[in-house]
């Protein structure tokens, strides 16, 4: 236990806040670290791994949807503890967990020249919070009744219904995982967010900072706000199971039964639910938009077209995703004049959004695209979410959506947005980061393998959806049963977007085994191997050892899209090398006369 | 370019000194340490926990179809045979406001390095808190005695008693692990901590004396919130 700030070298820019805790022992280095690197792998291993759990539910639940009765374990309730798990897993536990915790505590601290997190100790206890809640959620399979079937979107007053699969303890152990995640997140978020605005190092503006740094602490930011919410409503809904009140529970009469509920108001729930949710959609985008901003950079060896632009529209993405949330409740029964407030809103935060689309597809052109994996994802991301997005146009308005609203439409709308593009991102970063996390290459022909698989595939489950859903296919059903309106071709449709997640989710298995293997047998990397100008490639071992970068921390001189610059003797300039010429770099380089 | 960055070493005042320390390297907010920087976020995503639970309070209250009970009445004591409405959160209210008092006055202490008027002080603050606990306690006795409980009380709409035993408690566990805190760094000022450098139990790191600012943020949130919840739902 000695301060970082150790010796006479020790760097005058050093803070005098730091003070760095030393592992003794194999327990407290590699278990209960506090080192940001250790607990970013921490998270993102159970993230991955809990999310393979959520990853075979989609397959069960496809089998059902295809080949009704094949499994015979499958029945309704069984089908609606899937769809339940299979969501609120994806997005709180793998999503936002992968992204914040695993990405924002591995890149935070080595992309601003910070030595650790500002609090390890409280970031330690962010990732056991977190695993907890994760034991408590994976704990409601083995209680009597099983997991909650409320739907992800746990709705009162049928989440606590005694009809309701997993109304028993199921319901009672989602809420009090999601607290607990919540309470394990805010420890997380606050590191990350003091760590971006007071634990940079010297020459870092946030206007220097990578957008990656950007994505994840803006989504932070709207995580602290927004999971409050969610919060007060899993606590709310736990009295009203647990101790009978009426929050959110109107009168009812179930089985010919007065219950004791009296007075209470559903809608609230869903306004608080929604107020999380939808900011929560861009808790989980807005760092894919920043990751994917400088995969697409340093893959097509230019500079990120917009910078400023592109910051910008990350910050009035999230402030604007706080007046939206009332578009998922269009059918739920509200005054007109907010539905047309919330389509206003909605269709609004469309364009800061296509300014980002644009600035990606300007930053690709003319560059000198190299067509390796992470650039691949990156790619595809953009199709992605440029498909998701469009078809969210339609969803936003009012008379557009009551139709459409419970259908495959929005089945296959928010997987496109908020599912495929965000993993897609995952993995390219996955492809990015790895040779700096374990110091050698993933292999790039099952790379190729697993990105082509995906990629098709993950289209040729959703596209069909949109269409199954403007047939008036509806979500959430058990079995659709005979329905005349549904012609047979419907259900050949199904069968082949059943066939199609399988293999997508074998591929998946190709990705983990080559995250393995490649330990041991990949291609020893190098310190930069995909010679990207930000300072976690420039640390002076690989992976980065405890405290990050040795004596000195480096010293910021420029943005960090410093690529192909004009008369520079690389085409790249590391963030951390001196130098005038080419002349100081945020300003508008004249690129006249330089050869494409 | 010898200096990587602009770096304004004096303070600007206004807009201009809000632009430039923001656009510095390092920190954006110069004079706030790590510590003072994290609890003023964490105060403001507390914030909206509290804001959470008052807008839903009202929202219930709005669409509760039976009447809401006075709270003038339901909080009336009868001391000395005088009937007193709202008498005993009037005084739980004096001394939680003034526990706030003794706590500023703790602070100016603290940066004053003076050990014993900052430990008499703060321990005088988790004196006021646990006052205000203790009468708390005293109210949910004499109205769970009368019939109130969470799904039902003696006088009108059940969500009367869900919500007050939520908010307060809410609020009573922020006052509680606040007297906590404050008589575990109360102790360590006492014993010369933060003048020694000698480590904490858990986190293996020095205290500094800023700790005692920190708890007083703290303090004076969960102050100003009560001041929320006495007037949005005892004055209401």
């Amino acid at each position: 236990m000695v301060d970082a700030t150790h010796g006479p070298d020790a760097h005058a820019a050093e803070f005098p806040d730091v003070e760095l805790y030393h592992p003794r022992s194999w327990w407290t280095r590699y278990v209960f670290s506090q080192d940001a690197k250790v607990i970013a792998i921490q998270y993102a291993s159970t993230a991955l791994a809990i999310g393979m759990l959520a990853l075979v539910l989609s397959w069960l639940m496809r089998m059902q949807l295809a080949f009704p009765g094949f499994l015979t374990f499958i029945d309704a309730a069984a089908y609606y503890q899937f769809i339940t798990m299979h969501g609120m897993i994806m997005v709180i536990y793998l999503i936002t967990a992968l992204f914040l915790g695993g990405f924002g505590n591995y890149l935070i601290p080595l992309m601003l020249g910070a030595r650790d997190m500002v609090f390890p100790y409280v970031n330690m206890l962010s990732y056991w919070t977190y695993l907890l809640a994760v034991l408590v959620l994976v704990a409601s399979w083995f209680t009597p009744g099983g997991p909650t079937g409320a739907g992800w979107t746990l709705y009162p007053p049928q989440a606590i219904l005694s009809n309701t699969p997993g109304q028993e303890s199921g319901i009672v152990l989602m809420l009090v995982s999601l607290i607990l995640f919540v309470i394990g997140f805010t420890m997380g978020g606050l590191n990350y967010i003091v760590t971006v605005l007071q634990g940079r190092t010297r020459g870092m503006t946030l206007m220097r900072m990578p957008l990656t740094v950007w994505g994840i602490f803006i989504a932070t930011v709207m995580a602290m706000l927004a999971f409050p919410a969610l919060f007060v409503a899993c606590v709310m809904m736990l009295f009203d199971k647990l101790l009978g009140t009426s929050f959110f529970m109107p009168a009812l009469v179930e089985m010919g039964e007065l219950l004791p509920h009296d007075g209470g108001s559903p809608i609230l729930f869903q306004h608080l639910f929604w107020f999380f949710g939808h900011p929560e959609v861009y808790i989980v985008a807005l760092p894919a938009f920043g990751i994917v901003s400088d995969l697409i950079s340093t893959h097509a060896r230019k500079n990120i077209f917009g910078y400023r632009m592109m910051v910008w529209a990350i910050v009035i993405i999230g402030a604007l995703s706080f007046v939206v949330w009332a578009h998922h409740m269009y059918v739920s029964g509200m005054n007109p004049y907010f539905g047309f407030f919330f389509a206003v809103t909605t269709l609004i935060i469309a364009v800061p959004t296509a300014i980002k689309v644009y600035n990606w597809v300007l930053t690709l052109w003319r560059g000198d695209i190299h067509l390796n994996p992470p650039m691949l994802f990156a790619l595809a991301f953009i199709v992605t979410f440029v498909n998701g997005g469009l078809t969210g146009l339609f969803l936003g308005n009012v008379v557009v959506d009551v139709p459409l609203s419970d259908t495959m439409f929005v089945v296959a709308h928010f997987h496109m947005v908020m599912g495929v593009a965000p993993i897609l991102v995952i993995f390219g970063a996955i492809y990015h980061w790895y040779p700096k996390i374990t110091g050698r290459m993933l292999d790039n022909t099952m790379a190729h393998l697993h990105f082509w698989v995906t990629f098709l595939g993950a289209y040729l489950i959703f596209f069909p959806m949109h269409y199954l859903g403007i047939m008036g296919v509806p979500r959430r059903y058990f079995e659709s049963g005979d329905i005349s309106f549904q012609p047979p071709s419907a259900h050949d449709l199904n069968i082949f977007i059943t066939v199609m997640a399988l293999i997508v989710g074998a591929a998946q298995l190709v990705f983990v085994f080559n995250l393995i293997w490649s330990i041991r047998h990949g291609k020893p990397s190098g310190g930069n191997p995909w010679r990207a100008t930000t300072l976690e490639w420039q640390t002076p071992e690989t992976p980065p050892v405890h405290g990050n970068f040795g004596r000195e921390l480096p010293v910021v001189y420029r943005w960090a899209y410093d690529y192909s610059v004009p008369g520079a003797a690389e085409d790249f300039i590391p963030q951390n090398q001196p130098g005038t010429n080419p002349p100081h770099s945020e300003a508008p380089r004249k690129r006249k006369g330089t050869k494409p | 370019m010898s200096d990587p960055a602009v770096t304004h070493t004096d303070p600007q005042p206004g807009l201009t000194g809000f632009v430039s320390d923001w656009s510095s390297d390092k920190t954006a907010f110069k004079t706030a340490s790590w510590g003072k920087a994290m609890i003023w976020i964490f105060l403001l995503s507390d914030t909206f926990i509290f804001s959470c639970f008052l807008i839903a309070y009202m929202t219930v209250r709005m669409s509760t179809t039976e009447p809401w009970p006075n709270p003038s009445e339901v909080f009336a004591l009868e001391i000395g045979g005088v009937h007193m409405p709202l008498i005993l959160i009037a005084i739980m209210t004096f001394v939680l406001i003034s526990s706030s008092g003794t706590m500023a006055m703790a602070v100016n202490f603290g940066y004053r390095r003076d050990r014993v008027k900052t430990t008499v002080l703060m321990l005088l603050t988790a004196a006021l808190g646990a006052t205000f606990v203790g009468m708390q306690a005293f109210e949910w006795t004499k109205l769970i005695s009368e019939g109130v409980r969470p799904w039902e009380n003696p006088w009108g709409a059940p969500q009367f008693g869900s919500v007050f035993f939520m908010v307060t408690g809410f609020h009573g566990t922020h006052v509680t692990i606040g007297v906590i805190f404050l008589l575990l760094m109360a102790r360590k000022v006492w014993r010369g901590d933060f003048d020694t450098g000698k480590k904490g139990f858990f986190t293996s790191r020095k205290g500094r004396w800023e700790i005692v600012e920190i708890t007083g943020l703290y303090w004076h949130f969960v102050d100003l919130v009560w001041v929320f919840i006495f007037a949005l739902f005892y004055l209401w």
